[in-house]
């Protein structure tokens, strides 16, 4: 087994550690997520039927309705959500959720900023750490 | 990247202003780094959609606030919730949701918004002036505020509009800034499909703007000018069904498009779309999964909620034989409030109407419809009820809807 190491930024502090679950597309939690469950139930979704629960969720970007971001709280209060989130964009829905999460639950789902050039080679990683602090993020990658 | 704070912005997060308005602020401060704002400003409005009944963690996030003594800071008026305070025995779900959905609205109550539980806020006395800088949730509403008053709010939602109240302040970017409100696309209206009413043009041009608009700020030319706020109500609420459109010009009708030019802020739209009889009737009839003739369980008007011009508009189609199936109306309680002073129940409910105050029967927590389809006046209704309450539904005009109700199966006029 080697490690690696991957420069992120920050966009919700935490530190956090799971196998990879990447999504070739943006996920809308709205409708798309049983919170119950962790299971991802948008039937035209290519990951449909996938857990995240204790996942590093690799999520390019965000979409759907800002109904999301409590679906994702929800998720996170049950259990059944993410150990972290990486993205290629911004997303403010996905923040707020993590964001709502963390501060009512204590639940810490970190979400980072991923350089689309480690995409592929962070997707292919056995395990992911996550450490986002206030300053950046490192993440280091089992394969 | 990082925020740039007022003296104001740091007090709210020292907790000089108190524990709910820092709890609030901080979260606001990390939403307002993930869409990239550079710094917030101040509000004099929020309209909040929070008090619909998600999930444990939607009134967890409340019941903190209160605990922490928190207060809105600006005039906040409250969307529609999980049930009728008015008429709770409409109520069809569980006892404990009923119990939560409650709680969760008195819970925003005790925070010092105004229980308006509405959708259609702009209808009330807390309509805000041109130009205010407002931080709304629902999607109907954003797009009101934004297109028919001129008033300016992003799409906010779940959690950052109430932290907009909780602090006064919104973050500074996208429809708050005058220069993201220019149109990006121009779309016309080229013909009219006869014999329709002003606001079946509105819903069948707002539910193809909606699909086919993106993100882009449409201009429409070519809307009748007797469109009414209601159409474009009806217009702003099935174009942020069907899309995200938070803002739209009517040019000629909406305060920021006097004319073209002024709506499209002197640039070149990048996207332009043509509308002729055929795509609205083709808009039209892919809000139907019904075909004429079918059986009817109800009729539900009023998303969003019903006005007091549109009740008069009903009226007098209500007189003649009394309706096979039930009509469901959807409107505030201030506007109940009218409908008494006038005299209006009575006769509405001789004429089969429920009324439903506080809530909306599309969102499902209300009623077990009768077998058969659902009709509705409204792109919104119709783009959202075969989900949330698992029928067919069929979308007309507001006399069709009537004429259908009476007949107990789908009429066309």
């Amino acid at each position: 087994m080697s490690a690696r190491a991957f420069g992120a930024a920050t966009l919700v502090p935490g530190a956090a550690a799971g196998a990879p679950l990447l999504l070739d597309e943006p996920l809308s939690f709205w409708g798309g997520l049983d919170p119950a469950l962790g299971t991802i139930i948008d039937r035209r979704h290519p990951q449909h039927g996938a857990n995240v629960a204790d996942r590093m969720l690799m999520m390019p970007a965000g979409r759907g309705s800002s109904g999301g971001s409590a679906i994702l709280a929800e998720a996170l209060r049950l259990g059944k959500g993410p150990a972290g989130i990486l993205m290629l964009e911004r997303d403010a829905i996905v923040v707020v959720g993590a964001m709502v999460a963390a501060e009512l639950y204590g639940c810490a789902c970190p979400v980072a900023l991923a350089s689309e050039g480690d995409w592929r080679a962070l997707a292919a990683a056995a395990r992911l750490a996550v450490e986002a602090g206030p300053d950046g993020a490192a993440i280091s990658a089992d394969f | 990247m990082s925020l740039d704070l007022s003296p104001l912005d740091r007090e709210l997060l020292s907790g000089a202003h108190g524990g709910g308005a820092a709890f609030a602020m901080r979260l606001l401060a990390r939403f307002a780094e993930a869409v990239g704002a550079l710094g917030f400003i101040d509000i004099e409005a929020a309209h909040v959609d929070g008090c619909l009944y998600l999930g444990r963690a939607s009134l967890d996030f409340v019941l903190k606030l209160t605990d922490l003594g928190g207060k809105v800071r600006v005039p906040t008026t409250l969307n529609v919730g999980s049930l009728d305070l008015i008429h709770p025995e409409l109520f069809r779900g569980p006892k404990e949701d009923a119990e939560n959905g409650a709680r969760l609205m008195r819970a925003h109550v005790e925070l010092g918004c105004a229980p308006t539980f509405t959708c259609a806020p702009y209808q009330s006395v807390h309509r805000p002036r041109f130009g205010a800088q407002i931080a709304w949730g629902e999607s109907n509403a954003i797009a009101f505020a934004n297109s028919v008053i001129g008033a300016r709010t992003n799409r906010y939602g779940d959690f950052i509009d109430l932290c907009c109240a909780m602090t006064g302040r919104a973050p500074a970017y996208g429809l708050h800034l005058t220069e993201n409100r220019a149109a990006r696309a121009l779309v016309e209206v080229v013909s009219i499909p006869d014999g329709w009413d002003l606001e079946q043009v509105a819903v069948a041009v707002g539910h193809t703007i909606g699909r086919r608009c993106g993100g882009l700020v449409p201009a429409i030319v070519g809307l009748p000018s007797g469109a009414s706020e209601d159409d474009l109500k009806a217009l702003g609420a099935a174009a942020a069904s069907s899309g995200a459109v938070a803002l739209f010009h009517a040019v000629g009708l909406t305060p920021e498009a006097p004319d073209l030019e002024t709506a499209c802020g002197g640039v070149a739209p990048e996207f332009h779309l043509r509308l002729t009889v055929d795509d609205l009737r083709q808009a039209a009839r892919s809000l139907s999964s019904v075909a004429d003739g079918a059986p009817l369980g109800a009729v539900s008007l009023g998303t969003p909620h019903f006005s007091l011009a549109e009740f008069t508009r009903l009226m007098p189609l209500l007189d003649g034989p009394r309706p096979l199936a039930d009509i469901w109306i959807n409107c505030s309680r201030a506007t109940l409030g009218e409908l008494r002073e006038r005299g209006w129940e009575e006769r509405l409910r001789a004429a089969r109407v429920t009324i439903v105050a506080d809530t909306c029967v599309y969102i499902g927590t209300l009623t077990r419809i009768g077998a058969g389809a659902v009709m509705t006046n409204s792109g919104k209704c119709a783009y959202y009820a075969p989900a949330n309450l698992g029928v067919e539904v069929a979308y007309g005009s507001l006399a069709e809807c009537v004429a259908s109700a009476r007949a107990g199966k789908v009429v066309r006029l």
